[in-house]
């Protein structure tokens, strides 16, 4: 079967980000860029099925800047065998990025699309839900284990009180959680194998989607500092303290 | 304007969450209706119908609600939101799931996890793991939005008197089906409503030394939470985490103990309003943000201040 996984590019996830003195958004200027943390694990799963056989062909697709080609080759380093990227300056937003998806899926008609549940620059972890929805397939979203067997899926998902356990139909969307698997490091021969893998490059317009943000930024502050209190000598002390003076016990 | 806000519940009682949901549509503004969907969930439609604010209790009870299947409510969600300017759900997981699903079959953008409602097109929300905080403006004529339930103090429980009205609306895509749940029992507030938190990380060693943070924990009332370090190192179930890949908490008390204090940490429990680290390294980053620090080692300080609470 033929698996896609749509892959974001982000600020590394090491960078402490600063917001910008005019607060229009953070400063990206000279800020290292990788593979988002959640689209690596996407990659290692679909790996990970295509090892065991279940999976033929993987597909790494990027909807960004043309700088994205890096994080496709990158995918393709850990064991992605082709890649597309949809090239675009626009402000990708969930609803944008999942209808180019779906064009995609409707040209690849993968069996199953795996993706990160959430990119850790707008933490919006809405795209695998909204391209299930266009594309009329089910989810299992924040998945700690994926079981494809007879023509279904079977996808444990992390819930605030715990795991549930869903059965999907194919084709069908997967987001990653993550404890779903620890992504592997690309090897060096891997990393040059990659280089002459193919990656092909549209638009949207050939993809026939709109990608006009319908969100906007009015605005980008820094969180409120929360000030660094007193050191207390003793649990005498921090008893007498949480009583007295904080009175929360 | 109109609001519908989506019920958190299991299908017997309505989960608190809810509370800040209608407190975050009363800032909206407009007549707030409220959608209970499940199986057997007419008590929690009752439940809903006292709730402060609340016009109206739509109440859909049907097999396919039961399991809360994204495809099914998201389905259901966008067909019952179609006569409303704004649909609310809480950033639960449950939200998480559907609130995209139910936006893209409207063909409108969704808005996670808002903190604050500046009007009713605009709204700050966390980005970057909360280390930067976006006013965002939704053209949409519909929005379709989470709300962070920390970040909104609850509407009364009590006090409304709304009409519960059943809709027989079956969707079932039958595309999915619930196959099973392992849900943690614990007889503790659960973590992002409990008013004390009580939260171990990787200075706990090991998971049965955990049992000091539930006795005190007992003593106060507390929930028990942990840092991604101590999930990682297998000490407590996932289902503890508090940090930005975890749960949200903002307590009147949070002791932190034995952790030092990553920013995916602090995302999580920064909005406490009175924090308290306990760590025997005194350049641990939790410092920087506890109220109250005493530097000492764990097991020693736990139980003493056990005993004199």
């Amino acid at each position: 079967m033929k698996v896609l996984v749509p892959i974001k590019r982000v600020v590394d996830y090491n960078v402490k980000v600063r917001v910008k003195a005019d607060n229009t958004g953070v400063d990206l200027a000279n800020v290292k860029m990788a593979m988002n943390p959640f689209c690596e694990i996407a990659v290692e799963e679909a790996v990970r099925l295509k090892e065991k056989g279940v999976v033929t062909e993987i597909v790494a697709v990027s909807i960004g800047p043309k700088t994205a080609q890096e994080q496709l080759r990158t995918a393709m380093a850990l064991g992605a065998d082709r890649s597309i990227l949809v090239e675009t300056d626009e402000d990708v937003q969930p609803l944008g990025i999942a209808k180019a998806l779906k064009a995609i899926v409707d040209e690849e008609k993968p069996e199953l699309v795996i993706l990160g549940k959430q990119a850790i620059d707008g933490d919006n972890n809405q795209t695998g839900q909204m391209l299930a929805a266009l594309a009329g397939m089910p989810q299992g979203t924040f998945a700690s284990e994926v079981n494809v067997a007879d023509g279904k899926v079977k996808v444990t998902r992390e819930i605030d009180g715990g795991l549930q356990t869903v059965e999907l139909s194919l084709p069908a969307v997967v987001t990653t959680d993550l404890r779903l698997n620890e992504p592997r490091y690309a090897s060096l021969p891997n990393i040059m194998k990659a280089k002459k893998k193919p990656l092909d490059t549209k638009t949207a317009a050939d993809l026939g989607v709109d990608l006009t943000p319908r969100v906007t930024t009015e605005k980008v502050e820094a969180p409120a500092e929360r000030q660094a209190g007193i050191i207390v000598g003793s649990v005498d002390e921090l008893v007498e303290k949480l009583k007295n003076e904080a009175k929360v016990i | 304007m109109s609001v519908l806000v989506y019920a958190e519940h299991d299908n017997a009682a309505l989960n608190k969450v809810t509370l800040s949901v209608v407190a975050a549509a009363k800032e909206i503004g407009g007549d707030i209706t409220v959608l209970v969907a499940g199986k057997g969930c007419g008590a929690v439609a009752e439940e809903a119908a006292k709730v402060d604010g609340v016009s109206k209790v739509l109440c859909a009870d049907n097999d396919a609600y039961e399991h809360q299947l994204a495809e099914n409510i998201g389905d259901l969600v966008a067909e019952v939101g179609a006569d409303y300017s704004h649909i609310l759900a809480a950033a639960t997981t449950t939200g998480k799931n559907f609130a995209p699903r139910a936006a893209a079959l409207l063909d409108v953008a969704q808005i996670s996890e808002i903190s604050d409602v500046i009007d009713a097109d605009t709204f700050k929300r966390p980005i970057y793991a909360g280390n930067a905080i976006a006013t965002v403006k939704c053209g949409d004529a519909k929005k379709v939005i989470t709300v962070r339930g920390t970040s909104f103090d609850g509407v009364a429980a009590e006090g409304g008197s709304a009409s519960v009205e059943n809709i027989d609306v079956a969707k079932d895509a039958g595309i999915s089906s619930f196959v099973g749940e392992e849900l943690a029992k614990s007889d503790r507030p659960e973590l992002t409503s409990a008013e004390i938190v009580i939260s171990g990380g990787r200075g706990m060693g090991n998971g049965d030394n955990f049992e000091i943070l539930y006795k005190l924990a007992d003593k106060l009332g507390a929930g028990v939470g942990a840092s991604r370090a101590a999930v990682d190192a297998g000490f407590v179930p996932n289902d503890m985490q508090v940090g930005q890949t975890g749960k949200i908490v903002a307590p009147n008390l949070y002791v932190a103990v034995g952790i030092s204090g990553a920013i995916q940490h602090l995302a999580g429990m920064k909005d406490s309003k009175v924090i308290v680290a306990i760590n025997k390294d005194e350049e641990a980053p939790i410092f920087q943000v506890a109220d109250y620090g005493l530097v000492a080692d764990l097991f020693e300080a736990v139980p003493e201040l056990d005993g004199k609470l």
